[in-house]
């Protein structure tokens, strides 16, 4: 596979290129700032961009955040609504039908909420919670997210770059890998005695995609924070993966030398690999990757969409994978 | 229990004539009835009642009463006989083809909401995946017995004929429940799947009982 370098007009969707007036408006702006009366103009710039436009649903507790100015963290496409977002979710703690979580999730509790952040670190920490929603400035991201199973959504995360929290704790020279764990816990998950997996739920990334900025720690969707089937209190959202390398309602973040058994390849190694990258062109054993259907937005009997090689953020986290034989590890 | 082997000499013929499932109504109820999950799916779909992801939940729902009218349509001769009600055996028919008509709707709904009906796609499609190779299997297998049914057929063929060829129904619904099993596999998740093969084997296991029993009873 041939990765050509980001030189910033990668764009992977058509909707992803700026739209002509607000170039326009641009351009406007830095002319009136040469002429000396940007500042006026300025503030209703600023005003105008500091917050996301996702409506919020006012469902629960507000999560505001600025709008990410990391490269490629904001799809102009179409969001999901928020409906769909929230009652289409696969988290088998709560329940196989992607209907259940919704119903069954509400037994989650999610204060207190601790963090033990441990393994290859110079800082190991068990973080509390509230530390870790003012640990960085929280972020408003549009980040696609492709099912393995091969449907799609478009959401308005809130969070910050994984990043911040791994610089934090220091990784150590051995430090190769990041392992994910989940809360299992059968009092407040009624599927924790179903067979389906064996929990807790392990999920992993190598070092370099865990520092990769668009790998993020989501504490919200929608300007509140995350409802429970959808990962509360905090999770993560890698979206140039398939979303169940996404881990949710995570409880400790380990630092390994080796490759973590994570809990997909665990029970089906020959369908789902450590990398589990979109990728068009690797199939699943048992259907194809090449399509996706977005939800709530193709009707029915329109065509799928084509997917895109890592997701569409191949600008952004090609070069993790150069040089590497992405069909033997899928 | 001389019924099991001979049931309609053993059933009086006024019980006979008594039995609701003569009644001339009851065909046609069954047959609405059977349209049932048809006409929910065909109004969820116009109605967007069908949740996130409508074409997933139209594959599905087709798929699962596929299962169910072969099972029911196995559940007739078993039913039949040991209840002692050989009316039932007129509704065999028509939940059969009810059976390949939710497996046509199945496949319909698969080939177009999931393949765009592109053919090529298709052909390419099914082969590279068991699971899909298997349930097209199945289907392919249904073809000749949907298209046998009615009486001229019957006839043409010959009874004996005509119900060794229908017996292929027993490799149909294996294939359907290996189809099933094969889709859940990878998640572990058997607790429906389980429920068929129970059901199945129950349907099949009493016919080799059966069979054997009055192979017994002859050699005696």
């Amino acid at each position: 596979m041939h990765f050509r370098p980001n030189r910033g007009f990668d764009h992977a969707v058509p909707s992803e290129i700026t739209p002509r007036s607000i170039y326009d408006e641009r351009r406007a702006l830095l002319k009136s700032m040469a002429l000396g009366t940007g500042g006026a103009a300025l503030a209703a710039w600023a005003g105008r961009e500091a917050f996301a436009q996702a409506a919020r649903p006012n469902k629960l507790a507000p999560l505001p955040g600025a709008r990410s100015t990391v490269a490629g963290a904001l799809t102009m496409e179409k969001l999901t609504a928020y409906n769909d977002v929230t009652g289409y979710n696969n988290y088998y703690e709560f329940g196989t039908d992607k209907s259940d979580p919704a119903r069954t999730a509400g037994t989650l509790k999610t204060r207190p909420w601790t963090v033990a952040v441990e393994g290859e670190v110079k800082k190991p920490k068990v973080y509390d919670l509230d530390e870790l929603l003012k640990l960085a400035p929280m972020e408003e991201r549009v980040y696609r997210l492709r099912c393995v199973e091969g449907w799609s959504m478009v959401i308005p995360w809130v969070g910050y770059s994984l990043a911040e929290l791994v610089k934090r704790v220091e990784p150590t020279g051995n430090a190769k890998y990041v392992e994910f764990t989940t809360l299992a816990d059968p009092k407040q998950m009624p599927y924790l005695g179903s067979r389906v997996l064996s929990w807790p739920y392990v999920e992993g990334l190598r070092l370099d995609e865990a520092l990769n900025p668009l790998a993020m720690l989501v504490f919200g969707l929608y300007g509140e924070v995350l409802p429970n089937q959808n990962g509360a209190p905090l999770r993560l959202a890698v979206p140039w993966k398939y979303g169940f390398k996404s881990g949710k309602s995570i409880v400790r973040i380990r630092f390994t030398e080796k490759q973590p058994q994570t809990s997909w390849n665990h029970a089906a190694a020959q369908e789902y690999g450590f990398y589990s990258n979109v990728n068009p062109n690797v199939d699943h054993p048992r259907w194809s990757q090449a399509t996706e259907r977005r939800i709530g937005e193709d009707g029915l009997f329109a065509k799928k969409r084509a997917t895109l090689m890592f997701n569409g953020y191949e600008a952004q986290v090609g070069q993790l994978y150069a040089g590497m034989d992405l069909k033997k590890l899928f | 229990m001389g019924s099991a082997v001979l049931p309609t000499s053993a059933t009086p013929a006024a019980a006979r004539r008594r039995s609701p499932l003569l009644h001339p109504a009851a065909k046609p109820l069954l047959f609405v009835l059977a349209l049932g999950p048809f006409a929910w799916l065909l109004y969820g779909a116009i109605a967007n009642t069908l949740g996130a992801n409508p074409a997933e939940a139209l594959i599905r729902a087709s798929g699962d009463w596929t299962l169910r009218f072969l099972c029911l349509t196995l559940a007739i001769t078993p039913l039949r006989v040991m209840a002692g009600q050989p009316a039932l055996a007129r509704f065999r028919r028509m939940l059969g083809l009810f059976a390949f008509f939710y497996g046509v709707l199945h496949f319909l709904a698969y080939a177009w909401l999931d393949m765009g009906l592109e053919l090529d796609a298709i052909v390419r499609d099914i082969p590279k995946r068991p699971f899909a190779l298997v349930g097209f299997l199945a289907l392919l297998l249904m073809l000749p017995l949907a298209a046998t049914s009615f009486n001229r057929a019957i006839k043409a063929l010959g009874a004996r004929r005509w119900q060794m060829l229908h017996k292929a129904v027993y490799a149909v619904v294996l294939l359907g429940l290996l189809h099933f099993f094969w889709m859940r596999a990878a998640k572990n998740n058997f607790a429906e799947v389980a429920v068929y093969a129970a059901l199945i084997a129950g349907l099949l296991g009493w016919r080799i009982w059966h069979a054997w029993r009055g192979r017994a009873a002859r050699a005696a």
